[in-house]
């Protein structure tokens, strides 16, 4: 039997008089890529916040890693990475320092941060180039970069906020096999994008619409309850119910 | 402790990498100890005088060769009528006029009351009160020796005044302006570049990044203040450098007493800057906060103008002002040599501040929002 990492009960959050997310529910097993789709403003990244413990639901429970969100968000950080739809290493740093520094945030003694950060640079290529200044790189090297540092941790949840929005279909396509590699190495992966193409190649996909989840189900199961080609298709006729 | 140090070994290489910024630390006190210790100068000394003498007699000669020969006045041309002389001050040619009137000798010598007209420029009302004060300190002495010589009986009563100017016997001006100055460098580097530093972080998202991660509230702030810390008593340090080569400023008292003191203040002003830059979200929001109170803080702070002068409620107001305190403690250990017997109760309240606004500081950051 699968223990969820991530368990959502009856999650609201509201600002002033709109609500964001209205009544979600739902489980994420681990080591599973659980997609988070919706058009701009449906309230992903708002639940993705709330999960990550950066903000305060109105109502509802949340248990991330085993911890709940509202009572011990400081426990949940230690097991997450979060990856923000900014980028988020400090670019006047090198690669190693960025590295270095949130090894020691989250308590990695040397030596083993010396041996997953070599081992990872070694893996994208890059490790020669471990002291440029991480300003300096193309938007595609940063957001794998990025990557690698929030997963430098182990965490057992990476929460990634459109990692590929803005990057080239090869690069999309190198960091799916990231995440897929970290999905292997039993890394609950949430993801949230606005590709289609990227819908496919998560385990489950949730579709927001509107601050609630229409659909949730895997990519195959969805497209057939929808009579549906693609998740493209898929995806407009749930955002755009009266759109001819 | 080793999360701490690395968020320090961070902030260090981070501002040591920027190069603007590093440079305008050490060039900002060097400018402003050279430029504005000599330029924002007090001293009453070359006030122009415009004289209308009617006289023309040996004793409003004696009147101009006092005048000429006193430190403070820079005597121009003689005009021949009061309407001339006015005419100068509306064109600002020059600050003062003395009108000596016609008789005036005669006058004085039948023992009627002679007088002179002193018509000053009161749009610098210091100015124009400071000159009054010389020029009338002048012309009385002179119808006084005017007097003694005439009667050559010394019946008049002869109190002499002495005055003996205590802590600053030169009445040096730049010694009362350069620790206001470097109060003011360590202000900016404590208020501005720590506020700037935090605000600046949350624009470029990396902010939020330090907020999904396990690091604790105190850990965070003591990575964001000490480095600021250390800067600005290098600050304070390369001011008194600088102010004992080029004006051989005294240092009466106490290296110890003035350090741990700016210290204090430092963890102060660093407390208010986090505050501040917790409630901000853009840079122009913090700047522009900074920049209010620091105007209040330096305009109130007894820098420019003596806390003295200030209405009651005005320094009521400065008890909450942690310039003034810095104010009173860098001028008596550096011109008096107050000690910490003497500085005690400014102590405890920049430490009352410091532990104040370090705690609001640290209670209004949120890692949750």
């Amino acid at each position: 039997m699968n223990e969820p990492v991530i368990s959502v009960k009856n999650l609201v959050k509201r600002f002033g008089n709109f609500t964001a997310n209205d009544h979600l529910n739902f489980h994420v097993d681990k080591g599973e890529i659980f997609g988070f789709l919706g058009a701009n403003g449906a309230g992903k990244t708002t639940a993705m916040r709330i999960l990550s413990g950066l903000s305060k639901s109105t109502e509802g429970e949340v248990v991330v890693a085993g911890y709940n969100v509202n009572t011990h968000p400081e426990k949940v950080k230690q097991n997450i990475g979060y990856m923000s739809q900014k980028f988020s290493l400090f670019e006047d740093l090198t690669i190693w320092e960025n590295m270095r520094f949130f090894a020691a945030i989250y308590g990695l003694s040397t030596a083993v941060f010396k041996e997953r950060a070599q081992m990872l640079l070694n893996k994208l290529g890059i490790f020669h180039e471990k002291d440029r200044l991480v300003g300096e790189l193309s938007l595609g090297w940063k957001q794998k970069l990025a990557f690698s540092v929030a997963i430098l941790h182990r965490p057992s949840i990476v929460f990634l906020d459109e990692p590929t929005s803005g990057v080239d279909p090869i690069t999309r396509r190198q960091f799916w096999e990231m995440i897929y590699q970290a999905s292997a190495e039993g890394i609950t992966v949430f993801v949230t994008t606005h590709y289609m193409d990227e819908a496919e190649y998560c385990n489950r996909v949730t579709i927001m619409v509107d601050g609630r989840i229409e659909a949730l189900d895997t990519p195959a199961a969805l497209k057939k309850q929808f009579a549906a080609r693609n998740m493209n298709e898929v995806f407009l006729t749930l955002a755009r119910p009266n759109n001819q | 402790m080793r999360t701490i140090l690395f968020l320090l070994q961070k902030e260090f290489l981070q501002i040591f990498r920027n190069k603007v910024m590093l440079r305008l630390m050490f060039v900002l006190p060097v400018v402003q100890l050279i430029v504005l210790v000599n330029a924002a100068n007090m001293d009453m000394k070359n006030i122009r005088i415009t004289i209308v003498d009617a006289d023309k007699s040996s004793m409003s000669q004696r009147l101009i060769q006092d005048l000429d020969a006193s430190p403070f006045f820079e005597v121009g041309v003689l005009v021949p009528t009061k309407a001339d002389a006015i005419d100068l001050i509306k064109r600002n040619k020059t600050d003062v006029v003395l009108y000596i009137p016609y008789m005036l000798q005669h006058d004085s010598q039948l023992s009627h009351k002679p007088s002179v007209q002193i018509i000053a420029d009161a749009v610098d009302a210091t100015r124009a009160q400071l000159a009054y004060g010389y020029l009338s300190g002048i012309v009385r002495r002179l119808s006084l020796q005017w007097q003694v010589a005439d009667v050559t009986m010394l019946q008049l009563s002869k109190i002499q005044v002495v005055s003996s100017f205590w802590f600053n016997p030169e009445l040096n001006f730049k010694y009362y302006m350069l620790p206001g100055i470097l109060v003011i460098l360590v202000t900016i580097i404590g208020l501005f570049l720590s506020s700037m530093n935090l605000v600046r972080e949350k624009e470029v998202g990396t902010a939020e990044q330090m907020n999904v991660t396990p690091v604790k509230k105190y850990q965070f702030i003591i990575g964001k203040l000490v480095p600021f810390l250390v800067i600005g008593i290098i600050e304070l340090a390369l001011g008194l450098i600088i102010g004992h080569l080029l004006y051989n400023i005294p240092f009466d008292g106490s290296i110890a007493v003035l350090f741990s003191f700016t210290t204090l203040y430092l963890l102060a002003i660093l407390g208010l800057g986090l505050l501040l830059s917790s409630r901000s979200e853009t840079q122009q929001q913090v700047m522009l906060l900074s920049y209010f109170f620091l105007l209040i803080f330096v305009m109130m702070s007894g820098v420019f103008t003596a806390v003295e002068n200030m209405p009651l409620w005005a320094q009521k107001l400065n008890y909450l002002n942690p310039l003034y305190y810095f104010m009173n403690v860098i001028r008596g250990v550096l011109l008096k040599g107050s000690g910490f017997m003497d500085l005690w109760p400014e102590f405890v309240s920049i430490s009352a501040y410091a532990i104040g606004s370090l705690s609001l500081a640290i209670w209004s950051y949120r890692k949750t929002s």
